[in-house]
């Protein structure tokens, strides 16, 4: 569904590429979540699939659909939840949906909601009510809450059916409630109709459940696969242990053929099933034992973290 | 069809936003009904008499032109503050034309400045500018003309700036000087020739000129180019502002 082939984007005046040849494969129907720290070059990419901004070098297609020369087949298939909300504050809920599905050539123009067909009216009162916000719609944008902007957001990128929905950290500024039911929706929606989504985010939570994370940072991949390949490739367990007589018990590390790195507090890899049997071994009195097993969560920031560096 | 029905949408937009902001009304009725009503009737008291032209009138038909030439301009380049507000994403996002979106701001700004055409009118006829029904039929046209144009410039105007502050920056040396170089308040028929250049190269000029042609017509002659001149002028500069603008304009959206 969507294809990148080393997607490269340099801003202009900027010492580095924002996005740096980056390239993989979004499979109709996944749930595929960017991840990476602020300023990773995850909204630049989702600028340029969008098309709202030029590539510097490489391509990229959604549904065979070239991005630049045929961005406006693309723009018609896809959906977009913009990172910093993208409402018009001066018109009323029912009107920035309005004139979302005329932009897109839904429906003819009409001057007001009741002068629009049954049809769009229906549509727009069942997404609504999926969202719980059927009651407020006739009411001024500036009166509804963050959480209720995300959702008419939500509401509005529907209208047109779209093959890809593009989501850009979404639930940034929203709390806690707000988040889990705006994401209980988001899962209903794509099992109903099948929309491929691609979220960036920063909060790891978001993407555990996703079928492919791609993690960036500095506009590279660090890390791509299953959530589950995900965190075998990054966690990292070991085994924290120190003696005063840090010469013995280095050798009888050795002896035991266990991999250990550090000049003391010495880190130990095993797993966890076989800490319990590396610790037994071990006849040196140790000073100090901690095992290290981090969460998704922890590998994500050490990643991101060494990449830093 | 859909290209049509989305200017018709953009335009609409703009002018829900004029009527839901009281506080935009009322600046944008009271600077003409300030510069006509204390400018133009003192200018006319103290100087009226010495010119041979009543200089009330002179100013009425400037402001007239002024206004409306200066809100579609200034509408258009409030673009750059959608860009801001993140509301012309979803614009720029929807499969419809760049053509179209240009063109249904210059509309829906135009559809702002009628209201305001409207009542600078009414204000002339309470301080007793002379009108005929006639006169206020041709002048509506004109007003069409200068409101279109004024948006082509405004484009040209956005497509050079990067965002609203530098917009806010910039604007006293692009439109306070026109001000003076299009004759609203004075006369330039006699400017030094460097006055005289820049005189002829303000595009608000020839806007001014345009609604002195249809107001003085069989009149006085106040206007400097006759009708067809400043028409032929206008038409020029409409398309090479509207051209160079709006390309200028998408490539700076995509390009960052």
């Amino acid at each position: 569904m969507i294809h990148l082939d080393g997607l490269t984007k340099r801003y202009k005046k900027a010492d580095r590429n924002a996005v740096d040849g980056i390239s993989f494969d979004v499979r109709a129907g996944e749930f595929f979540a960017l991840l990476g720290p602020n300023g990773a070059g995850k909204t630049t990419m989702i600028s340029i699939l969008t098309t709202t901004l030029s590539p510097t070098s490489g391509t990229a297609s959604i549904d065979g659909h070239d991005i630049v020369r045929e961005a406006s087949a693309v723009r018609r298939i896809v959906g977009i939840i913009f990172q910093r909300p993208s409402l018009d504050m001066n018109l009323t809920a029912e009107e920035n949906v309005r004139f979302h599905a005329i932009l897109y050539g839904l429906y003819p123009y009409a001057p007001t909601y009741g002068l629009m067909p049954a049809a769009y009216r229906e549509q727009v009162q069942g997404l609504a009510s999926l969202l719980g916000i059927a009651a407020e719609l006739q009411k001024p944008m500036r009166t509804f809450s963050g959480g209720m902007r995300r959702k008419l957001e939500i509401v509005r990128s529907l209208m047109h059916r779209p093959k890809v929905l593009f989501l850009d950290e979404p639930t940034a500024g929203l709390d806690v409630p707000s988040r889990r039911t705006l994401w209980e929706y988001l899962t209903a929606i794509r099992r109903e109709s099948g929309t491929t989504v691609f979220l960036t985010t920063h909060y790891l939570e978001e993407a555990e459940e996703a079928d492919t994370i791609c993690i960036i940072d500095q506009g590279k991949v660090v890390s791509f696969g299953t959530p589950d390949r995900i965190k075998s490739d990054l966690v990292q367990e070991y085994v924290l242990v120190d003696a005063e007589d840090r010469g013995r018990l280095r050798e009888e590390l050795a002896r035991l053929e266990l991999r250990s790195d550090g000049g003391g507090p010495f880190r130990v890899h095993v797993d966890s099933r076989h800490t319990h049997a590396a610790l037994k071994a071990i006849d040196t009195p140790l000073t100090i034992v901690r095992t290290h097993m981090p969460s998704l969560e922890d590998a994500y920031l050490e990643i991101v973290g060494k990449v830093s560096e | 069809m859909s290209e049509v029905a989305a200017v018709l949408t953009l335009a609409h937009r703009d002018l829900i936003k004029l009527l839901r902001d009281r506080a935009r009304i009322v600046s944008d009725f009271a600077f003409p009904l300030i510069f006509i009503g204390i400018l133009g009737t003192s200018l006319q008291s103290g100087f009226g008499s010495t010119t041979g032209i009543n200089l009330l009138h002179f100013v009425f038909t400037g402001v007239l032109a002024q206004t409306i030439w200066q809100s579609t301009a200034l509408g258009v380049i409030s673009l750059l503050m959608d860009r801001e507000q993140d509301f012309s994403q979803e614009i720029f996002v929807s499969p419809i034309s760049r053509y179209s979106i240009i063109f249904g701001k210059i509309l829906g700004e135009s559809l702002v400045a009628f209201p305001q055409f409207i009542a600078i009118l009414a204000f002339g006829l309470i301080l007793g500018v002379p009108f005929t029904l006639e006169k206020i039929v041709a002048l509506i046209p004109a007003a069409l003309i200068i409101a279109v144009y004024g948006g082509a410039f405004g484009v040209l105007v956005l497509s050079r700036l990067e965002n609203q502050r530098q917009a806010n920056q910039i604007f006293p040396f692009v439109m306070l000087p026109q001000f003076f170089l299009a004759g609203i308040f004075n006369p330039i028929q006699n400017l030094p020739w460097f006055l005289d250049i820049l005189s002829k190269i303000a595009p608000m000029r020839y806007a001014v000129d345009l609604m002195r042609d249809v107001y003085y017509a069989g009149g006085p002659s106040v206007p400097i180019f006759d009708l067809p001149t400043n028409l032929a002028i206008i038409g020029v500069e409409f398309l090479v502002f509207i051209v160079v603008g709006t390309a200028g304009f998408v490539r700076a959206e995509r390009n960052r």
